[in-house]
């Protein structure tokens, strides 16, 4: 026993006594080996661009959202129990008003610090879903979908759509007017599905609209279920993105097997921590000078009063523009209504905007016939119809957006809503398309720029007079990492189907899907989509010699 | 009167219709002015009547005609009431400048001597909604969220639930009530002018419309607070959304290249 403890004693002697952090490492590795842990990713590295924080700036507000909503629950009841208000809000005492309004009036004008955590919550979710859509568009334009992580595409993916019904339901939380009539736009909605709606309606509502129960229902769908399967997405999805490790711009150095950048311990730790304050800090900022959503402008919801300017947040606002666009088309037979203008807008268009998105990376390698695994990110001008493609997509989704503001847009710009309304209409058809074009355009002209700069140097703006009288411009030869990065991607062929007849003269079956796989290969990879990079013959030999040309 | 009609859109029609109406302005006038003095009436009443007459068929009268029975460029003014003069000159109104799908508040061209005289004769022409007094839509000791339930239930359909406006068909718009004057919503309410319907006494009592320029005082004024912040336009998600895409997202974006670049010079040193 006393030996021992001479032993201990002896250790602690000669190395001086243990600071209390490396103890508590200590006790934490014996029971958690979280040494071995740290071992094998505390050198996982990070690069270093901009658009790879914008992933930070989702999980940052997401972090800002669950806190912020967790000070809400503690003063939010989710009752429609008829209550009289008597806060300090004169313009609404005396009014009769659901437990729900009640509590929020209260988090707004009594609790403590409670209005400006509850513009924090609100103006955080913008940015967070604001922020996924970039995130999202990152990923798309630079081809970070490619196998291996099309899984985790799919999961942010679904992080954005479960982030839109999150909103949804939170927004609908206060049973005000102004979000009373989006839950009725919604029930509009779920009435408009064929045979079942109804019954859908009912169920969800727990009888006739608005019934008694939504704002409970939406509640636990707010905060638990959603949020919930969020979290867990979003653990999969970092997990995902650390067990891949991080794509990589193409550049000197750099290549397929290897990721350059910084530790994430110590460097990238310090800069992620510093920037959670940033965004907290700007979030923070927003709340505490400009109002959102002030319910105690709007009242109680009551079905049988509407405010005009009625939209949803802006990431909803999409759905909005589909049915404020849509022709109020009906069916009728045997005494049952068929709800196109509803239906067809709600049921079909919004999930249809969202899916042709979120295909498309299974799309192209379905096209590409590639398989390979990708680290090197693409430059957007070198995936010229996937840019397009993206481009047109985005400019279909700002359509939409346009559409759902068409009141906001009349009154403000002095136009007639009927007019913008047939803006939304058309340009829904060929504002995409025109889009793609333009896109595919731009990129090819980028393309051209980048192969005359590997070709003939940068243009210095340096004029230079011969002895023969003629004037050139000065060009710089690029250095080879210049050279290295503007000529690293693939150009990649497209699929061929081989030849239609076989060498016996006999005509090969080829099925439709193969043949239009091919049509869409030769679309996406040929000729018409690329401009050819400079083979290194080239660039040798116009470099070689001498300067000019 | 059907091939009338049919040939008002002619090119010269709106010509036609001027030569008319300044002959009959002219002949009115040569009507009218001597009989001034022959009538001479020393009531004020009257007297305000005759200088409401010359303003009107000067300023007026192209339009509304020369007796005030409407023209093809603007509708009978008989039984419109002083109220309905009072709002539609004393904003600005009228008189009417160019045709567009609405016509818009402008800056008024009248005095209110001049406008009372206008209201008068027009009063004249047969009976209709009398211009309020003071003490009818002064909000004193109204019923403030009484008159908040009543704006939501029947204006904000239109002038949207904070009082903002909107946007009706075909260019046509509920102007935002902000700082609206008590005396012009209690008479918009009276004589729904253009495209707003009229909410006579006995569908919403003068209580009512009290309680309702009470509410509005309190919530669509200068003098209303804004607990949340800038208001941003109080147009609600649309302008929020924007806010929030630029300068939430925006500068965070900004603060994202500035961190990444910041870190790339340091370690080059
Ligand atoms: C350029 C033509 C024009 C002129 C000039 C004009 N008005 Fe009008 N006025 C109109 C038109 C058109 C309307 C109908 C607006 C509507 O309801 O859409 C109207 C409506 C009115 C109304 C409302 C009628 C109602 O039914 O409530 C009043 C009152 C009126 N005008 C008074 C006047 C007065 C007073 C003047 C002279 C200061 C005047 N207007 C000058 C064209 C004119
Ligand atoms: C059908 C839509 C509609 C409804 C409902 C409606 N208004 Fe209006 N309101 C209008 C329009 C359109 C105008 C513009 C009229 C004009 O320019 O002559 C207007 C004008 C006004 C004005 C004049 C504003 C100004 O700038 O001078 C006031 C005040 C007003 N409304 C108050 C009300 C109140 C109070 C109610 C409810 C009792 C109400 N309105 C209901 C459409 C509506
Ligand atoms: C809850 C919302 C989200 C959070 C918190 C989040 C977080 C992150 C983070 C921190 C990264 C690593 C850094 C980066 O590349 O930006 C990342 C990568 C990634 N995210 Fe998200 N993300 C979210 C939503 C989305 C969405 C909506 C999509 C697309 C549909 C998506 C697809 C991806 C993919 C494919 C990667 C790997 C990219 C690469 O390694 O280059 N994420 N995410």
């Amino acid at each position: 026993m006393s030996t021992t403890e001479h032993a201990t004693d002896d250790v602690t002697a000669r190395r001086g006594k243990a600071p209390a952090g490396e103890k508590i490492a200590d006790w934490a590795d014996g029971r958690l080996g979280i040494y071995g842990l740290a071992k094998a990713n505390m050198r996982k590295i990070f690069p270093d661009h901009w658009s790879f924080m914008l992933g930070e700036i989702c999980l940052y507000s997401f972090v800002i959202i669950i806190l912020t909503g967790v000070y809400l629950t503690l003063f939010f009841h989710p009752s429609m129990q008829e209550v009289t208000y008597s806060g300090p809000y004169v313009p609404l005492q005396g009014i009769r008003m659901s437990e729900a309004f009640n509590s929020t009036m209260n988090i707004s004008f009594e609790v403590r610090g409670g209005l400006l955590i509850r513009q924090i919550h609100h103006w955080a979710a913008l940015v967070f879903l604001a922020g996924m859509f970039v995130h999202m568009m990152r990923v798309f334009f630079t081809g970070a979908f490619r196998k291996p992580r099309e899984v985790n595409w799919l999961f942010g993916f679904l992080l954005f759509v479960l982030g839109m019904f999150t909103g949804f339901t939170g927004y609908s939380l206060p049973d005000d007017l102004l979000s009373g009539t989006g839950v009725r736009f919604m029930e509009g909605a779920i009435l408009s599905v064929p045979i079942v709606g109804t019954y859908l309606s009912f169920f969800l509502f727990g009888g006739q609209f608005p019934g008694n129960d939504f704002v409970s229902r939406f509640y636990s769908i707010h905060i638990l279920l959603l949020p919930g399967i969020m979290a867990g997405l979003l653990v999969a999805h970092l997990i995902l993105v650390f067990y891949h490790k991080h794509t990589q711009f193409a550049g000197p150095g750099k290549n397929e097997k290897n990721v350059v950048g910084m530790p994430l311990l110590p460097v990238y730790m310090a800069k992620a921590g510093g920037f959670f304050f940033l965004v907290f800090g700007v979030i923070a900022i927003i709340a505490a000078i400009a109002s959102i959503n002030p319910i105690w402008e709007f009242g109680p919801y009551r079905p049988d009063q509407v405010s005009t300017g009625a939209q949803p947040d802006w990431y909803m606002g999409f759905s909005e523009g589909l049915i404020r666009a849509m022709p109020g088309w009906e069916i009728n037979f045997w005494g049952h209504t068929l709800q196109l203008g509803v239906f067809i807008p709600l049921g079909l268009l919004f999930p249809a905007v969202l899916t042709v998105i979120a295909i498309w990376p299974f799309l192209e390698s379905w096209v590409s016939g590639d398989k390979r695994e990708h680290h090197i990110l693409d430059r957007p001008r070198n995936a010229p119809v996937r840019t397009g493609f993206g481009v047109g997509w985005i400019t279909w989704y700002m359509v939409c957006l346009i559409g759902g503001g068409n009141d906001i847009l009349a009154t403000h710009f002095h136009l007639s809503i009927n007019d913008v309304t047939w803006f939304v209409r058309i340009a829904f058809f060929v504002a995409p398309v025109l889009a793609f074009i333009v896109t595919k355009r731009v990129c090819l002209g980028l393309q051209r720029r980048d192969r005359d700069k590997v070709l003939h140097g940068r243009e210095t703006g340096v004029i230079k007079r011969l002895p023969h009288g003629e004037f050139i411009e000065i060009h710089e030869p690029l250095d080879q990492g210049k050279v290295f990065t503007l000529t690293a991607h693939e150009q990649p062929a497209p699929a061929e189907i081989g030849p239609e007849v076989d060498e016996n003269g006999v005509e090969r079956k080829v099925d439709p899907l193969t043949k239009l796989r091919a049509k869409l290969a030769e679309g996406m990879y040929g000729e018409g989509s690329h401009i050819p990079k400079p083979t290194p013959e080239e660039h040798a030999e116009i470099t070689s010699g001498h300067g000019h040309h | 009167m059907k091939k009338l009609s049919a040939r008002r859109r002619h090119p010269l029609a709106a010509l036609v219709v001027l030569l008319f109406a300044l002959a009959a302005t002219g002949g009115l006038y040569a009507a009218f002015a001597p009989a001034d003095k022959a009538q001479a009436d020393t009531s004020s009443q009257s007297l305000a009547i005759q200088e409401g007459q010359k303003l009107y068929s000067v300023g007026c009268a192209t339009c509304h005609g020369t007796s005030g029975k409407g023209t093809k460029t603007g509708p009978s003014l008989v039984g419109v009431g002083s109220a309905a003069v009072d709002f539609q000159v004393g904003t600005g109104r009228m008189p009417a400048q160019q045709q567009g799908p609405q016509i818009p508040e402008k800056k008024a061209i009248y005095n209110q001597a001049q406008v009372d005289q206008l209201a008068a004769y027009i009063a004249s022409l047969g009976p209709g909604p009398v211009k309020p007094t003071s003490q009818q839509y002064s909000p004193d000791g109204a019923d403030i969220a009484n008159g908040g339930q009543l704006f939501r239930t029947n204006c904000s359909q239109c002038h949207n639930a904070s009082g903002k406006g909107g946007a009706l068909t075909e260019g046509k718009y509920a102007p935002s009530l902000e700082n609206a004057p008590p005396k012009y919503i209690y008479e918009a309410m009276l004589t729904g002018p253009q495209n707003m319907p009229s909410f006579p006494d006995s569908t919403m009592p003068q209580k009512d419309k009290k309680d309702i320029i009470a509410y509005l005082g309190a919530t669509d004024s200068d003098k209303a607070a804004n607990p949340g912040g800038l208001e941003l336009g109080g147009i609600g998600p649309v302008s929020e959304g924007l806010f929030g895409w630029v300068f939430g997202l925006g500068a965070l974006i900004a603060l994202a290249i500035w961190v990444a670049t910041h870190t790339t010079k340091a370690r080059k040193s």
